[in-house]
């Protein structure tokens, strides 16, 4: 249910900016050129700004460095050792299965909801476009949990698919609805006239259009395969990153651990390398200027049923499973759940990380989000491409390289409040990055040079005009940020001080102590928690495919 | 000629909002049929309804004389086998400009060998004048006419007997456009498809047309050959919406106007007594008069009031001297043309050509030539 995003110098496909910077780049150099033309806001930025966004770039360089450099000490004979052994064979095996199966299936489950919704004449289609959403509101362990209380015997490859399946596939299902809602009906009309029947143009038109956001939600999908923990540990599936943290648990920071985060980096790598190269150059601009009109809904006919059944099953399996266990064992433990006093300590913990985290994302993203739409330039770029690289690095890698750093060169660093909420901004930065890019670039240079022309000074003129307008894009920022620390478990886990009790951590160990009851509280509260971003998330999807 | 296609009481409503009303339209056999109208008029909605994007509340729709839409009839647009091109063209922003065009041939086997596909897609490119190395170019590297050209081409390329095209050279600029559509037009000509084309474009109507149909508000008001619907519109509706006019209260009788301009031929000859007539800027000569008082039955003098430069011709406000005329039948009779019952004569808009060098102040001379149109309703 995390959101990261790819390395590259274009926006991520975030659900809440399914445009892939479309919007952004015009705007982008739109702006650059006026304001080069005009020469008036200067070709330079202030070195304050760039001093901050270069500072958070090379923090966010340090888990690649990590990896590297650890690779370099432990020596080929000891690395090779270490990865050349049936055990990582094993994992490999289990991880790319994972990912090969699971991918294809979240697209395909991702594009047929989409199309379903949008397109379809189904009665409630508005009301099911938000329901396949909440899925991201549940984290994947919970859900993960939420199915083994209600079928105990799950494990091994398929479970895990089953799982990841049903927590992951709207991160598909987001950008193809706004993609949907954003296609030209006219080229449908063509493609019709052409001789093409519903299927012929679903095939031939509609599904080569949805080409990039299926591509973007597909690799968020592997993503998240790569970097899960918690869902897997659950039902006795190894990946590399449940490895990786077993590891860690026994020998406590071994080689072995950094020889599997090595691989794992360079499984994250593949995936990255393998979607910009299926991205390729393609840009499916809408051509011409017609008038938007709004695209019939087909009925399905005989199908309609079949349609219905799609629909109700994925939401019930995705959300009914997980959300009927909790309320079992709420109703099971009674009343007594509730009055666990670290309940309480844990919610307001996690709210607070979360808010201190997005508040320091929002901070630390805004200098480099400026600098690539103010100033966009190769240096803008390229801190642009560190911060999504970092991001799509597991969690488990970023919080092994801080562990490790802090313990060698920052002491007193290791095992505070500070090492958490730096974790949580390279691992979240680009959630905040791309939203603020995108709300920046929106803002119109014309705006702040008439507040300018009006006797303002420059920096009176950007917090006057220009922070009004992009406020709302900030806010989704943080909010998304909020969500991604909620319901982060991996990383908490390994950092925090001892003593943390953040919600997802208080759920984790009630479950490792088979206190199933015991865990519920916590599930809802994360759950309830995210609901509210998770609409806003799905609202903004609608909003980009609007404008 | 047979009629292509034939729509018959066709009617269209989307909600309460009546958006077409009894429409009967013939089209005629491999000619090309321009409806025009202005937005909103309803005359993509028509377009719509042939093309099958629509079906009609009641009426039927006939296509070589096969019903398509109406009572027991719907048969679906990719089952029409009608060429259509939109306003923008619609290109498949996916697939270049050969895929594109190759997209209605169908699947390899049945649209032949890829060496047989590429150079129907030559052929095509061939045809509406662009280069067969376009074939390789994405939609969005071609300036707008050059889109359009291929969207025709694509829409050619399953043969099709009917072709659909709906305000496709609105979106280009004044000088691409003009020879966009004498490209269109040519192409069209020499396959002899049956054309139908909606715009709201009255000179590009009359220029592509050889059946003009002008809508207004979801009714057709005139159809004919532009000339006819140009000198003779049935009202005053279609006559200011073809171009300009120059409306006169008259007194017709035997076929003469007697008005503000003299005595001028008009027809249709069966209408008497009060009347107002159309006569088109360019059938009123305007000449310097020094010495004063034009002697021609159809002529009279006036003082210019305002001149409008427009280029190649200025616009003349000419106020008439002469309301001697008509007075008879129309003592100050206060037209559209003249504002205020105490301006001593009528106000008319004519052109004249640049060269002339007329002033504000100046006296002119109009003289009306050919016939006016006389319509039984005052202005």
């Amino acid at each position: 249910m995390i959101p990261a995003a790819p390395p590259t110098a274009k926006p991520a496909p975030d659900p809440s900016d399914t445009g892939r910077g479309a919007v952004a780049e015009t705007g982008a150099t739109g702006l650059a050129g006026r304001t080069d033309a005009a020469g008036r806001v200067g070709k330079r930025p202030s070195p304050f700004i760039v001093a901050a966004a270069v500072t958070v770039s090379v923090l966010g360089l340090l888990p690649l460095g990590y990896v590297i450099v650890t690779g370099i000490l432990t020596g080929w004979p000891t690395l090779s050792a270490l990865v050349f052994r049936p055990r990582v064979g094993e994992l490999l095996l289990n991880t790319i299965g994972l990912v090969v199966i699971t991918v294809p299936l979240t697209a395909a489950i991702g594009v047929a909801a989409a199309w379903l919704v949008g397109r379809t004449s189904l009665r409630g289609h508005r009301v099911f476009a938000v329901l396949l959403a909440t899925p991201l509101a549940v984290p994947a362990f919970v859900n993960s949990y939420g199915w083994v209380s209600a079928v105990p015997s799950l494990n091994g490859l398929w479970s895990g698919v089953l799982i990841a399946t049903l927590s992951y596939f709207p991160l598909v299902y987001l950008p193809c609805v706004a993609a949907l809602r954003r296609l030209d009906p006219t080229v449908e009309e063509a493609a019709e006239s052409l001789g093409s029947g519903a299927w012929g143009v679903f095939f031939r038109v509609i599904l080569p259009q949805l080409r990039l956001p299926i591509l973007g939600g597909a690799l968020l999908v592997g993503l998240h395969l790569l970097s899960e923990y918690g869902a897997f540990a659950m039902i006795r599936f190894d990946t590399f990153t449940t490895a990786i943290v077993e590891q860690y648990r026994s020998t406590f920071n071994g080689p072995a651990a950094n020889a599997l985060a090595g691989v794992l980096v360079l499984l994250c790598l593949f995936l990255l390398i393998g979607e910009s190269g299926a991205r390729g150059r393609s840009r499916y601009a809408r051509i011409g200027s017609g008038v938007a009109r709004v695209t019939p809904r087909r009925s399905l006919r005989a199908f309609t049923p079949v349609g219905y059944l799609f629909l109700g099953g994925l939401f019930a399996l995705a959300i009914g499973v997980p959300f009927w266990s909790v309320i079992r064992w709420l109703y099971q433990g009674g009343a007594i759940v509730w009055t666990d006093a670290v309940l309480v300590q844990a919610l307001l913990q996690t709210v607070g990380y979360g808010l201190v985290g997005a508040a320091v994302t929002c901070v630390l993203a805004f200098p480099v989000a400026f600098l690539a739409v103010r100033y966009p330039s190769r240096l803008s770029r390229g801190l642009e491409s560190v911060n999504y690289l970092t991001s799509s690095l597991p969690g488990i890698v970023t919080a092994l390289a801080l562990v490790t750093i802090s313990i060698r060169f920052v002491q007193p660093l290791y095992q505070t409040t500070v090492l958490v909420i730096v974790t949580y901004l390279l691992m979240f930065l680009p959630r905040a990055l791309v939203n603020l890019r995108a709300g920046l670039a929106q803002v119109p240079v014309g705006l702040e040079e008439a507040a300018r022309s009006l006797g303002k000074h420059p920096f009176a003129a950007f917090l006057s005009v220009t922070t009004r307008f992009f406020a709302p894009s900030a806010l989704a920022a943080g909010a998304l940020v909020f969500l991604g620390i909620v319901t982060e478990l991996t990383a908490t886990l390994l950092l925090a001080p001892s003593g943390t009790r953040t919600l997802a951590i208080q759920f984790w160990s009630k479950v490792n102590d088979i206190n199933y009851v015991g865990a519920a509280p916590y599930a809802l509260l994360m759950i309830v928690l995210s609901l509210p971003v998770t609409y806003l998330l799905f609202a903004r999807s609608r909003l980009t495919s609007v404008s | 000629m047979t009629a292509a296609i034939e729509l018959s009481g066709v009617n269209k409503s989307f909600g309460s909002s009546r958006i077409l009303e009894d429409i009967a339209l013939s089209v005629p056999e491999g000619s090309r049929t321009v409806v025009v109208g202005s937005s909103g008029s309803g005359k993509t909605t028509l377009l719509r309804l042939i093309s099958g994007f629509e079906l009609p509340d009641s009426g039927t729709i006939s296509v070589l004389g096969r019903t398509v839409a109406g009572p027991g009839a719907a048969v679906a647009a990719h089952r029409r086998g009608i060429g259509f091109v939109a306003q923008d063209g619609a290109l498949f922003p996916h697939l270049t400009v050969g895929q594109n065009i190759a997209f209605g041939l169908g699947p390899a086997l049945r649209g032949g060998t890829r060496k047989q596909r590429a150079r129907a897609v030559s052929e095509l490119l061939e045809m509406v004048s662009l280069r067969p190395d376009f074939a390789a170019r994405r939609p969005d590297e071609l300036s707008g006419g050059q889109q359009q050209r291929v969207a025709l081409a694509r829409a050619l390329a399953r043969q099709p007997r009917v072709m659909l095209l709906d305000e496709p050279f609105s979106s280009l600029d004044a000088g691409l456009r003009a020879a966009t559509r004498d490209i269109v037009a040519e192409t069209l000509e020499r396959v002899g498809i049956t054309t139908v084309l909606v715009t709201h474009d009255q000179a590009e109507a009359m220029s592509f047309a050889h059946q003009l149909a002008v809508l207004r508000d979801g009714n057709l008001c005139q159809v004919g050959p532009p000339r006819e619907v140009y000198w003779r519109p049935v009202d005053l509706f279609t006559a200011r919406f073809l171009g300009d006019a120059v409306v006169l209260p008259a007194t017709i009788s035997d076929g003469f106007a007697a008005c503000a301009l003299g005595t001028v031929a008009v027809a249709p000859t069966s209408l008497r007594g009060d009347a107002c007539i159309m006569l088109r800027p360019e059938q009123i000569m305007v000449e310097h008069c020094e010495s004063g008082g034009a002697d021609s039955a159809a002529s009279c003098t006036g003082q210019v009031e305002a001149v409008d430069f427009y280029g190649p011709e200025v616009q003349l406000a000419v106020r008439l001297f002469c309301v001697g005329a008509p007075a008879s039948g129309f003592p100050q009779s206060p037209g559209t043309q003249s504002p205020g019952t105490q301006s001593p004569g009528t106000l008319v808009h004519v052109r004249q050509h640049g060269t002339m060098g007329t002033v504000v102040g100046s006296r002119v001379s109009l003289t009306a030539r050919g016939t006016a149109t006389a319509f039984a309703a005052r202005p």
